[in-house]
């Protein structure tokens, strides 16, 4: 058999000028300012006057064949056929005529889509695999965003944040989604339940210790059987152990819970990249809509808007007011485990007399 | 064929509300889709995830899938409940490497669409976290007949397990005024210089590359990327000081002080009393905020090139780092500025598959031995801007001063001979 496959044609990331619309083929590296004449419509100029428009709108994310091509469609009957997806899956039609530019945002919206997630609105929650496909997952991200994206829709539509919101959910705590302004992850609390019964068979023991940021899994004979032991009161209830050795079952329907952490920022603009901070947590896992979840974010999101400067993101907003009046603010309860302890907590202690009243 | 549907009463509440909704794509495809083999898995998908929802459990587990000739790029997924949902048992995802920026016309969503519909189950995401195309669904044997369909039209999979993994670069050059990059060149020129480390996963741990035209960062490269290539620009920004007036006198002096002038970072920022800008340009950091507020009068300068950090990473195991630089300031215009940037990144690759720790991430591997360590065995000189500032501590030895300086006098005059 094995002589009868075709061998791969290893070509790598395919070029991507064949797939471009040609003003922004024509004017690549030309380009001169931008404008943002409505929420999820750019218009980029070049430096010889050229114009591309650019509508951006939301969707499911994960997308049936029948929507691919009912997007497809719009992009055909409305736009140029040049379509492009964001970091956040929005899809992007860009075209050169802005008398294309309504009828399209009109044709997508009647097929659902929600045009927005420009500038500073809430952007697209980006986020991961979940129930739906992952082997780890504690929670089913497509559906938590989909349930938070109904209710914070109007924020994606709209301009009315101070600055760009970007969120993103994570259903275990290795956080394939990123840092956000706003993060929504599974936390754990409770250690590993091990059956014993497989472990020898299914685990690569020694990789499964190395595994343990905090060093708490040994090896060790249960029941006449090599197997695994886990130092409970050392153990932090990460869930590294589990993709290796998926006998160690970490995910409970009860006690995996959600946390939120704010004021991730990746950009550079005004302070330097910040990673996000934890401010609620013990937050249920409540399939299929997950409202206490919802309900925290968008206190944050509240707090946020009616305190926050133009152009502050979340982590800049804290900076300026201080943590304090962040837990004032959204009336988050503040506890003994908001207090780091991990390699370099120090760093985060107050060791100065800067205090708000 | 109704009544035979698993019943979805959670996922039925997906439905409700404005946003697009998932499940009512899986399904359209379980009632609408004419292939019995499509609809019935979405139908076996659908009553399987329902069981997830119940249960706040996942049902899928690993296993071992590839196309011939690659070790990688096939997310193997087998049901653990097989037996109640028996079309959906095999449900592996391809991972499929896209353009560089995600640039597709139509005609070619819809090629990839029907091959899929041939082959797998109809679910496409465009795209994952990492940035790859990821077709949801098929079985085993169809995997083999996608893949060979897909990529005799131009089209190969990405990185998954310890490997290269599939690259990703903003919009940049292509439509964005900010770009001090050709991003695509970039992202194309090094993940093509490693399709077999793409392919055949060989290397600690994943490796990822990311490149962002400016400091906004739109590819969260710094954090996000094992190898983040940065467009910047050491000439003066341009300042159009008719347009800085416009905008003072659209927007008001006040906002343009508490909005732009008071948010530099460094302080390079100063509006004078005709209403034009003066830019300390020897301190600004690049940050981009001023451009992003004031996009026509302000831009990037002309001596365009890249900073790279090394080692961002999410939180396993040690917890999230943030890139670090290891090359403030490199050209890349000529061919030759291109090479160096593909030997840096091989001898980086090289250096931690030789010292990186079994799924130890390049940015732990730094973390562990030190950057000192990292800078030497790539052969990269120590900067100033490799820091946040210098060390705190007075433990540590520091026999071979002498050297170190003159070394750093060295370098310097060479800089200024090659300057001059
Ligand atoms: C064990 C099973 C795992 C599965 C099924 C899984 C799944 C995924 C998927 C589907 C993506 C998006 C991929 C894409 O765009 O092609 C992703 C991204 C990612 N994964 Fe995983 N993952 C797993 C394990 C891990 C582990 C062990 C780590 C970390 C130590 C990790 C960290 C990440 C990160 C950080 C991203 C986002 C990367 C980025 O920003 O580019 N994942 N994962
Ligand atoms: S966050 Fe965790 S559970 Fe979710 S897709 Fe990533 S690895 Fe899987
Ligand atoms: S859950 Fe985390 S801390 Fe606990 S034993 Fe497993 S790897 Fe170690
Ligand atoms: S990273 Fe900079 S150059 Fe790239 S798209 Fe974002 S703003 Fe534009
Ligand atoms: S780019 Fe940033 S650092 Fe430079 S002048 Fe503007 S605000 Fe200041």
């Amino acid at each position: 058999m094995a002589q009868d496959h075709r061998p791969p044609i290893e070509s790598g990331c395919p070029d991507g000028f064949q797939y471009m619309h040609p003003v922004m083929r024509k004017n690549y590296g030309d380009w001169d300012y931008h404008e943002h004449p409505r929420p999820g419509v750019l218009l980029h100029v070049a430096k010889n006057g050229d114009q591309i428009w650019t509508v951006r709108a939301g969707t499911q994310r994960i997308l049936d064949v029948f929507t691919l091509r009912t997007l497809c469609d719009i992009g055909d009957k409305f736009a140029d056929g040049y379509v492009r997806f964001t970091i956040r899956s929005n899809i992007e039609y860009m075209v050169s005529d802005e008398a294309k530019v309504q009828p399209m945002i009109d044709a997508l919206e009647a097929e659902g889509f929600v045009v927005g997630g420009t500038k500073n609105s809430v952007a697209m929650i980006s986020h991961t695999q979940g129930w739906l496909h992952c082997d780890i997952p504690g929670t089913d991200a497509s559906g938590v965003v989909k349930a938070m994206m109904d209710e914070l829709i109007d924020e994606f539509k709209e301009n009315n944040m101070p600055n760009r919101v970007h969120m993103t959910t994570s259903c275990c705590q290795i956080n394939c989604g990123g840092q956000g302004d706003i993060a929504i992850n599974v936390q754990h609390t409770k250690p590993p339940k091990i059956n014993h019964d497989l472990v020898s068979n299914v685990c690569e023991r020694p990789s499964v210790v190395a595994r343990c940021p905090v060093a708490a899994i040994r090896p060790a004979l249960v029941n006449g059987k090599p197997s695994l032991e886990v130092d409970e009161k050392k153990c932090i209830c990460c869930g590294a152990c589990f993709p290796p050795c998926p006998p160690m079952q970490i995910n409970d329907a009860e006690y995996s819970k959600l946390a939120i952490w704010v004021g991730g920022n990746h950009s550079n603009a005004r302070g330097k990249p910040t990673f996000q901070k934890l401010v609620a947590a013990g937050i249920p896992n409540n399939p299929p809509r997950w409202p206490e979840a919802t309900a925290i974010v968008k206190r944050i999101l509240t707090a946020y808007k009616d305190d926050a400067r133009d152009w502050e993101r979340i982590n800049d907003w804290v900076e300026r007011v201080g943590w304090p009046r962040f837990f004032e603010l959204t009336g988050l309860p503040f506890t003994k485990f908001h207090i780091d302890n991990w390699r370099g907590a120090r760093r985060s202690l107050n060791s100065s007399t800067h205090i708000r009243f | 064929m109704a009544d035979q549907h698993h019943d979805t009463p959670m996922l039925d509440e997906l439905e409700n509300g404005p946003w697009p909704s998932f499940i009512s794509g899986f399904k359209r495809l379980r009632d609408k889709h004419e292939d019995k083999r499509i609809s019935g898995m979405a139908n076996d998908l659908l009553g399987q995830l329902e069981h997830s929802y119940e249960t706040r459990k996942g049902y899928w587990k690993g296993g071992t899938v590839s196309v011939f000739g690659y070790g990688s790029g096939i997310i193997p997924r087998f049901s653990e409940v097989g037996d109640s949902f028996p079309e959906s048992r095999e449900f592996h995802t391809l991972r499929v490497q896209p353009p560089a920026g995600n640039y597709y016309t139509t005609d070619m969503l819809r090629q990839l669409g029907d091959s899929w519909e041939k082959w797998g189950s109809g679910l496409v995401t465009f795209h994952g976290q990492t940035g790859n195309i990821m077709f949801i669904g098929t079985s085993t044997d169809n995997t083999q007949h996608f893949f060979d369909e897909i990529n005799e039209y131009g089209w190969d999979l990405g990185g998954a397990g310890p490997c290269v993994r599939t690259g990703m670069s903003c919009v940049g050059a292509a439509r964005c005024e900010m770009s001090g990059l050709d991003e695509m060149k970039i992202h194309r020129t090094l993940l093509n210089n490693f399709t077999d480390d793409v392919h055949r996963p060989a290397l600690p741990y994943k490796f990822k590359f990311k490149v962002s035209g400016c400091g906004n960062d739109c590819m969260n490269a710094i954090e996000r990327s094992d190898f983040a290539i940065i467009g910047t620009w050491r000439d003066d920004m341009k300042v159009d000081q008719e347009e800085v007036k416009k905008f003072v006198a659209r927007k008001g002096r006040e906002y343009v002080i508490d909005n732009v002038i008071t948010r530099c970072p460094t302080k390079a920022l100063s509006l004078k009393d005709d209403d034009t800008m003066d830019v300390d340009n020897r301190n600004c950091v690049r940050c981009m905020h001023c451009m992003n507020v004031m996009v026509k009068a302000l831009s990037p300068g002309d001596d365009k090139g890249a900073t790279i950090l090394i080692g961002g990473k999410r939180t396993l195991k040690i917890g999230d780092l943030m890139g670090t630089v290891v090359v403030p300031f490199m050209k890349l215009d000529t061919e030759e500025d291109y090479e160096k940037l593909t030997e840096m990144a091989e001898e980086t690759i090289d250096f931690w598959a030789e010292n990186g720790l079994e799924h130890e991430r390049c940015g732990e591997m730094v973390e562990r031995i030190g950057l000192v360590n990292f800078l030497e065995g790539v052969g990269i000189e120590v900067d100033p801007n490799m820091v946040n500032e210098p060390r705190q501590s007075s433990y540590v030895r520091m026999d071979g001063w002498d050297e170190e300086a003159e070394k750093w006098f060295t370098r310097k005059a060479e800089e200024k001979a090659a300057a001059s």
